[in-house]
């Protein structure tokens, strides 16, 4: 008897459906990939839906709302894997910047009857909610790393997708640093990798948009950034962006705007 | 005899980007009501904009979809550019329209191959389809590719590109970098024929609507990023004037405001509303391409939208082709700009339609209000408006195919709802 193929199901909570989208992006592998797993579950994809439990659930999205709080669970309960991509479901996206101001206000700037509107006072990480096997980072994921998650778990092994930082894959690249050859800010010394390290490669510095790698220092790099003249106000925002809600990024953020002179006075090794 | 009643109910409307319902209440032939309920949870990107940088605006737009990020950063870009008072030209707007060819291909090879034919031919998806129509799917998948890769080589990647900036680009490509794309592009203005006679021996409900067409109108080019806003009733105005014109009403059963003219009502943007408005300005190849696959200067059905988005994946072909081949690199990547306190006003033409961006920025060169206004907001009453239409016709269909007919004609718009969230699951009931 022909082996049962693997059921797939992609879920989505808040986000920008990039990261599922980079799935339908797969425009070489997609066919053939379909032939080893069973989608039952796409919605952006197809109509059918074939019930759980499912052998690997991809979960794209962060938590706003009391509903998505609910869902989650049932979705965990329905999943023999899961495993979360993107910024939004590994750190509450850009949505999380609603973490550090009143989501009242944000409320009724942008709707007339916010009473009409259903939202939690967070955006927050799928792991808060629920077990989660595998983390996949970027904003949006990197479509061969993607592919290699897929495959893994089809194999039973885990993924090994690579914790080091933006500078390895710079390094590598044979890029100039922008930061010591142009003194322009760039997050590449505390963000994961899985870019290839595309923004040094376009002349610009990171923007941190695969969130923290492994074990960062994000003191000593801010430190950098404000002896070079980076206004404290703007180094903020550049850690409050799409990974605001990664630990890391958001214990650093709060810690420039809690202390009023810059940093520490600096140490000499 | 009595009127028999019913609901059609779709619980979450698939092949969509975004999550939405559709719940149609059937008296006899009548519609009773039409919602279109988007529960795709708010992201108040128009908050949390407040007090970022003005350079920061591009690449966090692009975060409200990930379908259309280029659009996004575009109208961005030139918002900002207006309030800033600066315009950028030559090689780097030549850049800018290839770029947005990249996403035109890529966006409607998506919904064109992947999302909308498989109802035309019965389908819940293009995988299942490619088991009986292989060759036709895996070319769309080609042609996909080949508008992925222009944004890959031009924006980093095809999702959230990083070389977008207010001003123009960080790096300019080399001639030798575009023109590495060509021989891929060339075989997709080939291949698209074929897609587009395979298209139009599909079978289209017949389903007519005098619409309020709005689009950008340029005064040589089909529109991409510049023009005036104008429709098929007389309106003819600037992003500026659009701002006060395009009124957004809340409605209780969805996260997406709703958009109309005002004292006018629903209109439609998008793919039929470009061809419609623009037809005279599409180039030689599309337009005889749209001839021969049956379209004529005006097509009022939204069924035909697919032909029209590959008449529009032709026509952004050859004009990238046009743009490779003249391409000579600028001397600078961008135009410098320099913040000052002013309010700025940019409409440009994502694949689903014309995209309205407004920004105040004040003196330190940070957002003080923004307001965006997708094209699926702008959209979504028209949409209820075509259901309310087609009544009579799902009335009369089984419940599984009027369910069936009410999500096409849904993704006729091909409604991109984790941007007009600010949508789909589809019920009909006859009461």
């Amino acid at each position: 008897m022909a082996a049962r193929k693997p059921k797939l199901a992609v879920w989505k909570f808040a986000s920008c459906d990039g990261c599922q989208l980079t799935l339908l992006d797969c425009e070489d592998e997609l066919l053939s990939l379909s032939g080893r797993i069973e989608i039952a579950y796409f919605r952006e994809a197809t109509r059918a839906e074939v019930g759980g439990p499912y052998d690997l659930s991809i979960v794209d999205g962060s938590i706003t709302t009391a509903a998505d709080r609910e869902r989650i669970l049932e979705v965990r309960r329905m999943s023999k894997v899961l495993v979360t991509i993107g910024t939004c479901a590994t750190a509450g996206g850009i949505q999380a910047l609603r973490n550090f101001r009143d989501v009242e206000e944000f409320r009724s700037l942008v709707y007339a009857r916010p009473e009409y509107i259903d939202t939690l006072a967070t955006s927050t990480a799928i792991s808060r909610h629920v077990p989660v096997d595998f983390e996949l980072q970027g904003c949006p994921i990197q479509k061969g790393q993607l592919l290699q998650v897929i495959v893994a778990f089809l194999n039973g092994h885990r993924p090994t997708v690579p914790a080091y930082s933006v500078c390895v894959q710079c390094k590598s690249r044979g890029n100039v640093c922008v930061m010591v050859a142009h003194g322009t800010p760039c997050l590449g010394p505390i963000t994961h990798a899985g870019c290839g390290a595309l923004c040094p490669s376009y002349d610009r510095g990171c923007y941190g948009c695969f969130g923290p790698m492994e074990t960062p220092n994000p003191r000593s790099l801010s430190r950098w950034f404000l002896d070079h003249g980076t206004p404290r106000n703007a180094l903020v925002r550049s850690l409050r962006s799409f990974y605001a809600g990664a630990d890391a990024f958001q214990r650093e953020s709060v810690r420039l705007e809690q202390e009023e002179e810059p940093a520490a006075p600096r140490r000499d090794r | 005899m009595k009127e028999r009643s019913r609901t059609i109910r779709v619980g979450t409307l698939a092949r969509v980007e975004g999550s939405g319902a559709l719940t149609i209440r059937l008296k006899g032939k009548q519609a009773t009501a039409v919602e279109l309920n988007i529960f795709e949870p708010p992201r108040f990107f128009e908050a949390l904009l407040r007090g970022r940088s003005h350079m920061e605006v591009p690449d966090i737009t692009s975060r409200i979809c990930g379908i259309c990020p280029v659009a996004y950063q575009m109208s961005s870009c030139h918002a900002i550019e207006d309030a800033l008072g600066i315009r950028v030209d030559g090689a780097l707007r030549a850049l800018r329209r290839l770029l947005y060819c990249g996403e035109w291909i890529e966006s409607h090879s998506l919904h064109a191959f992947m999302l909308h034919a498989p109802d035309f031919l019965g389908y819940p998806d293009a995988v299942a389809m490619a088991k009986d129509h292989p060759e036709a799917v895996k070319r769309g998948l080609r042609i996909k590719k080949t508008g992925n890769a222009i944004m890959t080589i031009l924006g980093g990647r095809e999702i959230h590109p990083v070389n977008v900036r207010v001003g123009g680009f960080y790096r300019a490509p080399t001639r030798a970098e575009l023109r590495a794309l060509l021989p891929e592009i060339e075989w997709a203005l080939g291949a698209i024929g074929e897609s587009l006679a395979w298209a139009s021996r599909f079978s289209f409900p017949d389903f007519e609507r005098d619409y309020e067409f709005v689009a950008l109108r340029h005064r040589g080019e089909y529109p991409f990023t510049e023009g005036r806003i104008v429709s098929s009733r007389g309106l003819d105005v600037t992003a500026r004037e659009f701002d006060a014109q395009c009124v957004e009403e809340q409605v209780p059963y969805s996260t997406a405001l709703h958009a109309r003219l005002r004292d006018r009502g629903a209109y439609l943007c998008g793919p039929l509303a470009r061809f419609n408005l623009n037809f005279d300005r599409l180039g030689d190849v599309a337009r005889e391409a749209a001839l021969s696959a049956g379209l004529e200067a005006r097509c009022r059905n939204p069924f035909k939208s697919i032909l029209v988005r590959l008449v529009e994946i032709l026509q952004a072909l050859d004009e990238a082709r046009r743009i490779i081949e003249s391409y000579t690199p600028p001397e600078q990547p961008f135009v410098v700009v320099k913040a000052r306190a002013a309010t700025g006003y940019g409409a440009t033409e994502a694949p689903r339609g014309m995209l309205f961006h407004r920004y105040t920025i004040d003196g330190d060169g940070l957002i003080a209000d923004a307001r965006i206004v997708p094209p699926t907001s702008q959209n979504q009453k028209t949409m209820e408006e075509d259901l309310f239409a087609m009544a009579s016709v799902l009335a009369d269909l089984p419940l599984s195919e009027a369910t069936w007919r009410a999500e096409q004609a849904v993704r006729n718009y091909d409604p991109c709802i984790s941007c007009s969230t600010h949508f789909l699951d589809c019920r009909i009931e006859r009461e």
